[in-house]
This record gives structure tokens, sequence and C-alpha cells, in this order.
């Protein structure tokens, strides 16, 4: 227990430096970007003066060091700032939206784990048979489509032919859980085909990868009932893969589904950060730039600790 | 004869609509009997109809966007700012200048002083009223050397503003301008309590037809009627929702399945199905926006007006026109007024694409064997990569050899536009002629994107901004167009319309080309019929 | 010659995946002789029916559907090809040599991989092309080395697994180099879930290309590609015109072909003869 506890620290620490890393990065990065704030808010309209005051205003007229270091000492401190472009606090903006995202991560998670494993299972028990050979076939469909395209499609059939569902999922603090429930259950559909192929062959993979080793054999052999082999001793093998492609999907639920966001004109962080980085609004880009850099490196992190506990041989290194 | 008084009352009152009006009116075989008179008088009559929520889908938003009224840039927060706030002039769907917060104005001869006549008891949402005061330091916010207002280039010809007691603002110009009262009506300039600053935008208090009760930028805006609205009567609807959809399909669905009323920017691609879809009222308006292609006249050979004639010769309008507007635009004639300005000089003819021409002016200049760069990126305006080619297309016809140079959208208006030689732009356009010669074609302009200085042009632009003789302003405009157009280094080749669609239960009279959703003023003009 | 006998062995599936491939690349490859129109011709109306002169209809600007399909298997092919190719090529041999170093190796391109995982991928294409520009090079690049992040983390996944297995410490006393264990023991060993991955990430290129030019980068018009032709028509959707069906359906055709491929080489890998 100990040693993963070890284990654990390290990749804490690990992943801090790292996200003071990504951090810097994040801002060099938005440095690099041609233009900035001023000519970004003001577009066409920008002149010279204006730029030079807004420059001013904004104090991007110091050195980039010295804004970093001033933006990470307020970090500390609980500060996250306000907005260059709206004078928001940045905190605000990002709460609200941070929690849209998870609602609707969660939502979709929730549906497309579970159907994915247990597809991914039945798939190789029941390999190369008519019902694998659907699955497969209707996933790798699913996968095939953009994800906006099938966006239009299920908003096409069940909004605007059917009109069972609403085709923008603009939820906002009046809603009730239920109502919010109803206004998503496109968005989340569409995150849910995207992801299940992905998974769902995974699974199918690592299930059938491990079917050949000797154990299996052997359990085999013992007259074991071909389902009892595959859910008590081929999957537990099978979990780092599984374990691995889920968090990556997990991962893309939080912070890759901008299109998703954008079709159904959903509030989340996705959308805040494209449109902060097009604007150069650096303290809205730094702040979610590290949310999503927590939330991938905290996935990820449980992704190696549960590894760890569900492989026999990395547990008790010799 | 009485069954037909009867229902003559009905549809008036509004009881039953036109179509059930008639179909009954048939059944009892009366039909002949209506005057054509009685149904169209009391369509017109049709009174608007007050309450109900409406809600606009906009595309135009940003989750960066503010409510500072120097820096609104796009149309979600342009749109609501006029919702919330009022300027002291409107400008009507015939492009005239009509009182808005200022009850009415007056010149001095030269047109160098104007003293504006404010409403009484106009109360700003927290309960202050307006006064002159307000009104002084609203217009002061967009002048200074400190200020990041978008529209410092427009006051910059006021030398001074006074209150004139408390309900009288007088401005005095540097300048003779008699189209000052446009200025007036720049959405960028609302009137705003005294004192408004940073922080306190987002609140938005103003005087407008509706109170802000919730705005999260780029997402969604929400407003409630002010009671206290000061022209009576107004708005008709009791709340407004304004919804951020970037994304063009998903703004037609939205509208198609009834959650949003009213959007902006239709999808050329499919505006013709739009117009047959049931439910739908498509709106095809025309405004100011068109399209340039402006040279650096500071940078050889575009300093020759040869040159720069050829290159105009070796563009195929009605291509481009048919492409990338695809027909939802018209010709322009490489200057920047349209046609339903007052002052469009509709007796210069209008440029065509001519080989020969074009031939004969870059022979002239010496400089056929030449390419000419055309810097180029979407960011200009959806569609310019393929303006580009269509141009370099057609000029190849003519011999003319163009390289369209691919720029990336981000930085855009920075790094290219103003920098490179030849570029592709656009423009909104403005109300006046005088503006739109001013912000970008007169020699000392922020935004001269071709460094032209014409001293005729100039001069003639200075004088006819003084003149209060409409006739002599006319002729003195139309020779700024025909200077433009022969001698200007902006090849204009296309106008684009305003495509927009609603919900046919909406009820609107004229709308306004001059800014999207009715001239920002939808949620003010508009009703629900039923 | 192996193959052909491996192919009179395979299962239908794969004789159909096969004809499924090569049915593209034929048409990749011959298509200026097959096209009736040339790429960018504009032959008739928007959004035409299907019809004897445009077999599958026109698109958005009203170019020959069928041409423009010819054209988009073509350079989508291509396209999705060397890209997955290279980050497969950059993500499997940093993998492995994570794997059997370990150590500050490890660390390092892990916590490197960490790091470019962590900033969201559409952005980070985002923020890199806005600054190289879109040309299809550096589009190809960059999606290739974003995407060999993720084949990075499986083939180490993999590699690990393996590398504790009694037959590689044996090679390793045995005294085997770097190199020699990851061709000769690793390599072979994590072969099928590599092979589903390719597959996969393969069709993930073009969708990925597809949501690129979704935010306005990708291929650039008027090249043909089939992600951005969905993209160009889904408007049509709306209307109940069918028409971007067709990209779509030829992606998902590609798709499954490939994929039908790798479940047969899965199933050859595995070992099992069931």
């Amino acid at each position: 227990m100990s040693t993963i506890f070890v284990l654990v620290a390290k990749r804490l620490g690990l992943g801090l430096v790292t996200m003071i890393v990504i951090s810097v990065l994040i801002f060099v990065g938005v440095e690099a970007l041609p233009g900035d704030l001023a000519t970004a808010i003001l577009g066409q309209e920008a002149t010279p003066e204006t730029v030079a005051a807004f420059r001013r205003e904004l104090k991007l007229d110091l050195p980039p060091h010295v804004r970093y270091f001033a933006w990470l000492g307020d970090f500390l401190r609980g500060d996250l700032g306000t907005s260059l472009s709206n004078k928001r606090p940045v905190a605000e903006m990002i709460v609200w939206r941070f929690s849209n995202t998870i609602f609707l991560a969660a939502a979709a998670a929730v549906i497309a784990v579970p159907v994915s494993i247990i597809l991914g299972i039945l798939a190789a028990l029941y390999r190369n048979s008519l019902f694998d050979r659907t699955v497969s076939m209707a996933t790798l469909s699913t996968i095939s489509f953009p994800e906006f395209f099938i966006a239009y499609i299920l908003i096409a059939l069940l909004s605007v032919q059917l009109v069972i569902f609403p085709s923008i999922s603009n939820i906002n603090d009046q809603m009730s859980f239920w109502q919010k429930i109803h206004a998503i259950v496109l968005p989340c559909l569409t995150l849910t085909m995207i992801v299940v192929a992905h998974m769902m062959r995974q699974t199918r993979a690592a299930i059938i990868n491990i079917l050949a080793s000797p154990f299996i054999e052997m359990a085999r052999l013992k007259g074991i009932k071909r389902m009892r082999v595959i859910i008590l001793h081929a999957f537990p093998n099978a979990l780092s893969p599984v374990i691995n492609v889920v968090t990556i999907n997990l991962a893309f639920l939080v912070v890759g589904v901008v299109i998703v966001e954008v079709v159904f004109v959903y509030p989340g962080l996705g959308q805040l950060f494209v449109d902060s980085v097009a604007a150069r609004d650096i303290p809205v880009v730094q702040a979610s730039g590290l949310i999503f850099a927590a939330v991938y490196l905290g996935l990820n992190l449980l992704a190696d600790v549960l590894s760890i506990i569900t492989n026999p041989r990395l547990r008790n290194p010799k | 004869m009485s069954k037909l008084k009867e229902l003559e009352k009905l549809f008036t009152k509004g009881k039953i609509t036109r179509r059930e009006f008639m179909a009954r009116v048939s059944a009892l075989g009366l039909a002949a009997a209506v005057s054509p008179a009685f149904l169209s008088s009391t369509a017109e009559a049709a009174k608007p109809k007050r309450g109900g929520r409406v809600i606009l889908g906009s595309a135009g938003g940003s989750t960066t966007d503010s409510l500072d009224p120097g820096t609104v840039s796009h149309t979600m927060p342009q749109t609501i700012n006029q919702i919330i706030r009022n300027m002291l002039v409107e400008v009507d769907y015939k492009g005239e200048a009509v009182p808005e917060l200022a009850k009415s104005w007056e010149a001095s001869p030269d047109a160098a002083k104007w003293t504006f006549k404010l409403h009484k008891g106009v109360e700003f949402h927290n309960g202050k009223t307006m006064t002159a005061q307000d009104v002084v330091y609203s217009f002061n916010e967009h002048r200074g050397a400190d200020t990041k207002s978008a529209a410092k280039g427009v006051v910059a010809p006021i030398e001074d503003i006074k209150a004139d007691g408390k309900y009288t603002v007088v401005f005095t110009l540097k300048e003779g301008n008699a189209d000052f009262p446009y200025i007036a009506s720049d959405y960028h300039i609302p009137i705003i309590p005294e004192g408004t600053k940073g922080k306190d935008y987002e609140k938005g208090v103003g005087t407008g037809p509706f109170v802000l009760q919730a705005w999260e930028p780029g997402v969604r805006f929400f407003g409630k009627r002010n009671p206290n609205y000061f022209r009576k009567g107004r708005p008709y609807f009791d709340e407004v929702e304004v919804i951020g959809i970037s994304d063009v399909n998903a703004r037609t669905n939205a509208l198609k399945t009834g959650q949003i009323h009213a959007m902006n920017r239709c999808d050329t691609k499919t505006f013709h199905l739009l117009e047959k879809a049931p439910g739908i009222q498509a709106l095809k308006l025309e405004g100011a926006r068109h399209y340039t292609i402006p040279m650096l006249t500071t940078i050889k050979p575009y300093d020759n007006n040869d040159v720069r004639l050829g290159l105009k010769y070796a563009i195929d309008r009605e291509i481009l026109v048919k492409q990338v507007m695809r027909g939802y635009g018209y010709l322009g004639n490489d200057h920047p007024i349209p046609r339903n300005n007052k002052y469009f000089a509709k007796e210069l003819p209008q440029r065509q694409y001519d080989p020969d021409k074009a031939k004969f002016h870059l022979k002239k200049a010496g400089q056929l064997g030449r390419t000419f760069n055309l810097h180029a990126a979407d960011a200009a305006y959806p569609g310019a990569i393929d303006a580009s080619v269509l141009i370099q297309e057609s000029a190849a016809k003519a011999g003319v050899k163009i390289k369209v140079v691919r720029e990336p959208d981000d930085g855009y208006w920075e790094n290219v536009w103003i920098k490179k030689e030849w570029v592709q732009c656009y423009w909104s356009g403005r109300p006046t002629a005088d503006w739109m010669f001013s912000i970008a074609y007169a020699a000392d302009a922020s935004w001269n994107d071709t460094k032209w200085d014409h001293p005729k042009f100039n001069q003639l632009l200075k004088e006819a901004r003084a003149e209060l003789n409409d006739k002599k302003r006319r002729e003195m405009y139309v020779e700024c167009q025909r200077i433009t157009s022969d001698e200007g280094a902006t090849p204009i080749p296309m106008f684009s319309l305003q495509l927009s669609a609603a919900s046919a239960k909406m009820g609107f009279k004229n709308p306004a080309a001059n800014w999207e959703f009715d001239g920002f003023r939808l949620a003010e003009r508009w009703w629900f019929k039923s | 010659m192996a193959f052909f006998k491996l192919l009179r062995q395979s299962p239908l599936s794969a004789r159909i995946g096969l004809a499924m491939i090569l049915i593209n690349v034929f048409a990749a490859i011959f298509t200026p002789y097959i096209a009736p129109f040339t790429e960018t011709e504009v032959v008739g109306d928007v959004w035409l029916p299907m019809s004897k002169d445009h077999l599958l209809g026109t698109d958005h600007i009203g170019r020959d559907m069928f041409t423009r399909m010819l054209y988009g298997a073509r350079n989508t092919i291509a396209i999705a090809f060397v890209t997955t190719m290279i980050s497969f090529v950059v993500g499997i041999v940093c993998g492995f040599f994570a794997a059997t170093i370990g150590g500050w190796t490890d660390q390092i391109l892990s916590r490197i991989v960490d790091i470019m995982m962590a900033i969201p991928i559409l952005i980070f294409a985002l923020m890199v092309l806005s600054v190289v520009g879109t040309s299809i090079t550096a589009m190809i690049l960059v999606i290739a080395l974003l995407d060999s992040t993720r084949v990075y983390r499986l083939s180490r996944a993999v590699a690990m697994d393996i590398e504790v297995m009694e037959y590689v410490e044996a090679a390793r006393l045995r005294g085997e180099k770097i190199w020699w264990l990851m061709r000769h023991e690793i390599l072979p060993n994590a072969m099928p879930p590599l092979v589903a991955e390719f597959g996969l990430r393969f069709c993930f290129v073009f969708l990925f290309i597809a949501a690129l030019s979704f935010l306005g980068l990708g291929i650039q018009p008027p090249t043909a590609d089939w992600g951005g032709m969905v993209r160009e028509n889904s408007g049509a959707i709306t209307f109940g015109i069918f028409i971007p069906l067709w990209p779509a359906g030829a992606i998902a055709f590609l798709t499954v072909g490939v994929n039908l491929i790798v479940d047969w080489f899965l199933h050859i890998a595995s070992g099992l003869k069931d």
C-alpha cells in the first residue's frame, strides 16, 4: 500500500510541474500568435491610437515575463484575475461553464462507458458471430461521420422532423435539473456515439488478446464456461488497456467537445477557450487551459494508479 | 348582408384571420361583395400587438464580448447595446436621421455649430433622469488621448461639447458638417449615465426599451420591458432574449424548430430553400456592405493610375456576384456609395470587365509583363480566397498575371491590411456619403487603406460636408464618386444583400438595412402578430 | 507469395474488406480517367438530384458530386495515410524506448506527451496552424505529431506489460541490445492492439481534418476532401436533402473496409483457432 502511496505522491508532484510548464507554454503560445487583444477586439476598426490606448490600459506594453509572474503570483493567492476583454472575474466565468462541461461529459459517460464495455465483452465472447459483426459495423459507421454531421442528422430527425428534443441546448440557471437533461439529450447522444466505438473496440481487442494466454487455455481446459472465463479471468487481465482507452475518452468528453458545443450552442468551457484564444484574452486562456490540463492529468493519474493496482505483475515487482 | 358586416367586424378586430375571413365570405357566396380596399386597408392598419417574449438567434457573438459601447464590434453586443440604450439620433429605413433621445436639432449657417434639444423626463433604468450632462459625458468617453473607443475617429471633428441648461447640448465642430446628426446616431455613442466606467458598462444601465436582467457574453442576454420607456406604447414585446448561435446551420434549425423567432446572416447556400420553408419569412435587404480590394498607392507601381485602372478592368464583376455572393449582391462601380443612398450617382456608367482596356492601360504604364500579388484570407470576408482566384482567372484571360497570396486568418487586419500592397477587404458601409468617404478615402482618414491622396477629391469632400443646399451637395458627391471610381485605388467589385429570416408570427414594417436585425432595433420595432 | 496463401485462407469478411479498400485505391489512382468533369468545374445548378449526367447529383455550388467524390478519395486517402504512418512511426519508436529503457528517458518523454495531450488537441492544432499557416504539409505534420502522443501512450502501456514477461527478461540476460529487443520481442507481441489502433486512427484523421475545416482551418477549398465535403454540404440536411451522406458514406465505407482487415489481422495474431 505504501509503495502505491509513494507512487501516487510522485505522480502528483510531477503533475504539478507539468501544470506549470503548461501554463508557460500556453502563455508563450498565445503571445506567439499574430495579432493581440487590442486588434483582435477592435478588428478592422482598430486605429493606431486606439490600439495604443488599449495596450496601455491592459498593461500589454509591459514585457511578457513581468506579466506572467504577476499573473502566477495572483493565481497562487487564489485570484484568477479579470478578463481583459470584458472585465469580468475569470473565476466567475469559468466556474459556471466548467460545471456545464462536466454535466454534459458526465451524462455522456454514464451512458457510454458501461455500454461500450458490455458491448466489448459480448463482442469478444461471441466473436465473429453475426452479433459481433453487427455491433462492429454499427459502431464503425458512427465514428466514420464527422461529429457535427452526426449532430446535424440527429437534429434533422429528432428535432426538425419529429420535434421531440430541442435543437439548441442553451441551458441556463433558471432551468430545473430535468429541463436541463431534456435540453442536452441530443448533444449527449452525439457524444456517446462518438466515443462508444473506440472504447468498445479496444475492450474487445484487449480481451481477445488475453484469450490466447496459457492461463486462459488452462482455465478453459479445466472446463470453465466461456462467459465465466472471460468475465473472471480475461477481463481483469485486460483492464490496463481498457482503463487507458476509457481515460482518453473521458478526457475527450471534457476537453474535446468544442464542435458539439458550437453546434448545440451549449455554454461549455471549450467555446470559452476557443473564443479567448481568438481574442487573445490571456487570463481566461490561462485559467481554462490549466483546468483542462488538470482534468487531463488527474484522469491520467487515476488511470496509472488503477493500472498499477490491476496489473498483478506491476503491483509486486520482483 | 348583415352576415358580411359581422364578419368584417370580426376581421377588423383581429378575431379571425384574413384567410378565415375570405374562406367564410366565399362560403356565403359573398366574395364579390367585399371591396378590395377593405382588405388592403385593414392589412395596413393592423395595429402592432403587445406581449410575448421574442428570442433572437444572433451570429457574431463571442464569450469575450463586452457592453462597453466604445468597443462593441460584434453584431450580438451591438444589438444588445441598442436594446438597453438609445442614441441621440436614429436612422430610419429610408436612411434619414430622425429624433431619438434628441427631440430636435438645428445647425448654424456654416453647419459648424449644432444645438440639440433633448426629450424631457427620460429616465435611465436606475431611475436617474437623463440631462444634458449625461450627453456631454457620453460623448467625452470617446474623446481624449486615453480613450480606447473605436468611435474616436468619428468624434474627432468635435471641437467642444457644452451643456446649455438641463436639456440642451451644443456641439462646436472644427469645420462645418451638414451630416453631423448621423454621427450622433453611431452605435458606439449611446447616452449613458454620467460616471459610467469600466465594469459598470456590463450592468447595462441605459434609457433603452428593455432593462437588462441577465447577460452572459456570447451566450445569452435577457431583458424585460422598460415600464418607463420614453416612447409611449413601445416596445411591443414584454421580454427579449438574444442567444449567440455562431453556427449558421444551428441558427437555421433553431428558427425552423421555433426555438428562436429571428436570425441574422442566413447561409447563401440554403437561402432559396429557406424562402420556400413554411412558417418562415425570409428577408433580402439592400444594405451598404461592400467588398473592396485596396492598393497601397505608396508602393510602386500602384502610384500609377493606369495600373489601377487596368486592374479594375481586369476584374469580372458579374462572375464574382454570381459565384461568391451566389447572386445575393449587385455590381459595384469602384466607389463605396450603395445604390439606395440618396446621393448615389446613377449617371456614372457601370464599369464592366474589359480585357482590351485592361491590357491598354497596363501597357501604357509599362507594367503588362508584371505579376501582381493579391493578398487574401477568408478573414477579410467569407469567400475572399475564392474571389481572388476568380479575379486571377479573369485577369489571365486579359493577359494580366495575378498571383493570389494566401495569408493566415489570424492577425489579418493587423499584418496584412494597410501593410501589403494589394489586399482583400470589406466595409459594412455608413449611412451617409460623407461619412463613408471621410473614414476611408480622405487623405487624413485613419482608415485610408490606400494612402490615396487626391487634392481635388479632398477639397470637394470638405466643401460638400459644409454645404446645406441639397442640390449642390448632390453634384459634389457625384463628382466624388466619379473621381474615386476613375482615379481611386480601391476596386469595389460588389455590394452584398443582407439575408435574414424570421418566424411568420412576427409583424414589422419597412425593416431597415443599415445594420442587422432591422438596424439593431428589431426588439423595439417588431411585434407578434398572434 | 505468403500473402496470397494467407488470402486464400482468409474469411469472407476480410475479402470484403480488402475489396472495399481496393475500390477506394482504384478510384484514387485512376481519378482523372474515371471522373467525367474536372475537380473544380461548375456544371449546373446547386444540389441537383441524381441523374444520368450527374450520377450523384451536384454539390453546394453546382459541381459534379461524383467527380468530387473521386478527387476526394485521392486527396483524403493520401493525406490520411501519410499522416497516420508518420504518427505511428514516431509514437511507436518513442513509446517502446520509454518502456524498455525506463528511468529518465521514460519520465521526460512521458511528461512531454502529458503536456502535449493536456492541451486539447483541436485547440493545440488551431494555435499551431494559425502561427505557421494552413498548408497541407503543415497540417499533416501537426496532426501526425499530435496523434503520435496517443500512439505513444498506447504503445508504451502495451510494451510495459510485455516488458515484464519472462521471455523479454531472458533476452535481456542474453545481452541483447534495446533496438533488438524492441524489434524482435516487443513489436510482434504488441502488434494486435497497435494494428487495431491504426485502423481507428487512420479514420480519425479524416474526421479531424473535417473538424478543422468546421472551425475554418483544414484543407482549403476548392480542393476536394471527404470531410470538408460533408462540412460544405451539411446545411442541406436541414432541408431534407441528403447529399452530404455521399461523402460521409464514403468515409464510413473506407473505415469499415480498413477495420474488417484489422479484425482479420487481430484474429490471426491472437493465435485463436475458433
